[in-house]
């Protein structure tokens, strides 16, 4: 028999990714690998990622969260994440430090309901949507840090394609992940 | 005029007396990260960014004369892991978005950061409400980004004679206020030909209608990183005297 097919097929690495409050932007970025997302999916799997469409994560080796977290939601699939992948990692400027949607911070989130359903120009009969199919948002956003411990950080606003090649391909192969400059940049 | 020689990472340094740690390893090009240095100031060592280890004491490379026969740490991963925390303290406390800064690429927080890999914030970000100012004609003021090195205040003292800026509050209350009965920029003689116009190290004063003349990625330090520009912070303050 041949010696290579003695050898069983290595298994693939499983990857979950998601975004939080996000705008897709480090998704997109992901795709920004062009021709070598080929190459990377001889080597992983998808499991819950809007490329999948997989509602829920099972257990994985590697999650990417993209986003920061502004709503009971965020928090719910953040520690789903949390709980199914051995490693967790921030991508993009929103998951590291709360990024844009963090700027709605210094404002009270009960008086920016009021304003736009209740006492905003052109309101009649408004109310504050309580649906209890909505998510009840949080009164500021968080990094991603402040709810789950986080392995690693892939910074940017989005990561390059090649910051975020360059960093998955070092941990696929079991090296420590470095960015170093030119790629580590944080707008 | 007297010399001595000390050791920077084991590598000899002459210096002339008088001169501190800063001094002599930016005239050999030896990069020691800093903020509130600047050439053309009176150090004040609040920044603490360029804390080395000389003859076994930690010590702030801007402030510490150099001596004959110093032994000086510098580029070691313990000194740049208690950096790399002092940033990423500096981080938190302010807000610090780069993707909406004007700065980003010429802000020398962000450039360190860089250069030491801060990949993260590491601890909770404050979030602090710090309204802007916007009410100069030629300047707009983001506090949000302040990491109170005090160059404009130094600048607008000692060069500009305005004193325009200054310190209030103690501890972490400390911030960064206007000389102005309304506390309001507009309401003080600050003018474009300040030298306190141009030393904010990171982007609290913006000029107007200049944001990005420079696109980003073109910018002081997207090409080439702060740790290899030795002669441009070096001539920082022969810029000042043309």
């Amino acid at each position: 028999m041949d010696a290579m097919d003695a050898v069983a097929v290595k298994p693939k690495v499983r990857v979950a990714t998601t975004s939080l409050a996000g705008c897709f932007g480090c998704h997109m970025s992901f795709l920004d690998i062009d021709e070598r997302l080929l190459e990377l999916v001889e080597l992983v799997e998808f499991d819950r990622s809007p490329l999948t469409d997989i509602k829920h994560c099972g257990p994985c080796d590697i999650g990417l969260i993209e986003g920061g977290v502004c709503n009971s939601e965020n928090v719910h699939v953040l520690r789903e994440f949390r709980k199914n992948c051995k490693v967790l990692i921030a991508i993009g400027a929103c998951a590291i430090n709360g990024g844009l949607p963090a700027l709605r911070n210094s404002f009270d989130i009960g008086r920016c309901l009021q304003e736009v359903y209740l006492t905003g120009l052109n309101v009649e009969n408004g109310q504050v949507p309580n649906d209890p199919e909505l998510p009840l948002p949080l009164d500021q956003v968080h990094p991603i840090h402040e709810v789950v411990r986080i392995d690693y950080f892939i910074p940017g606003c989005p990561p390059s394609g090649d910051a975020i090649w360059k960093f998955l391909t070092d941990l696929l192969a079991g090296r420590t992940p470095r960015l170093g400059h030119p790629l580590l940049r944080f707008d | 005029m007297t010399t001595g020689t000390m050791l920077i990472d084991g590598v000899p340094v002459s210096f002339e007396y008088g001169q501190t740690i800063m001094e002599a390893a930016m005239a050999a090009k030896i990069f020691i990260p800093h903020l509130c240095h600047h050439p053309e100031f009176t150090p004040q060592g609040s920044c603490k960014l360029c804390t080395v280890k000389a003859s076994g004491r930690y010590v702030s490379a801007c402030t510490m004369s150099a001596k004959d026969g110093m032994e000086v740490e510098n580029n070691t991963p313990d000194l740049n892991d208690k950096r790399r925390t002092l940033l990423q303290m500096l981080f938190v406390e302010g807000n610090h978005f780069c993707p909406s800064c004007e700065k980003s690429g010429n802000c020398m927080l962000q450039a360190l950061a860089y250069e030491l890999e801060m990949l993260s914030p590491r601890f909770e970000q404050f979030f602090p409400n710090r309204p802007v100012d916007a009410s100069h004609p030629d300047f707009l003021l983001d506090f949000n980004r302040c990491i109170l090195c005090e160059l404009c205040v130094r600048a607008s003292r000692d060069v500009d004679g305005k004193n325009v800026f200054a310190l209030a509050g103690r501890g972490i209350h400390k911030h960064l206020i206007v000389n102005a009965r309304s506390g309001q920029l507009a309401d003080t003689d600050f003018s474009l030909q300040d030298r306190a116009a141009h030393v904010c190290p990171v982007g609290v004063i913006l000029e107007k209608r200049k944001g990005f003349a420079v696109p980003i990625g073109q910018r002081q330090y997207d090409e080439t990183p702060i740790g290899q520009q030795m002669d441009e912070l070096a001539a920082r303050s022969a810029k000042a005297e043309e």
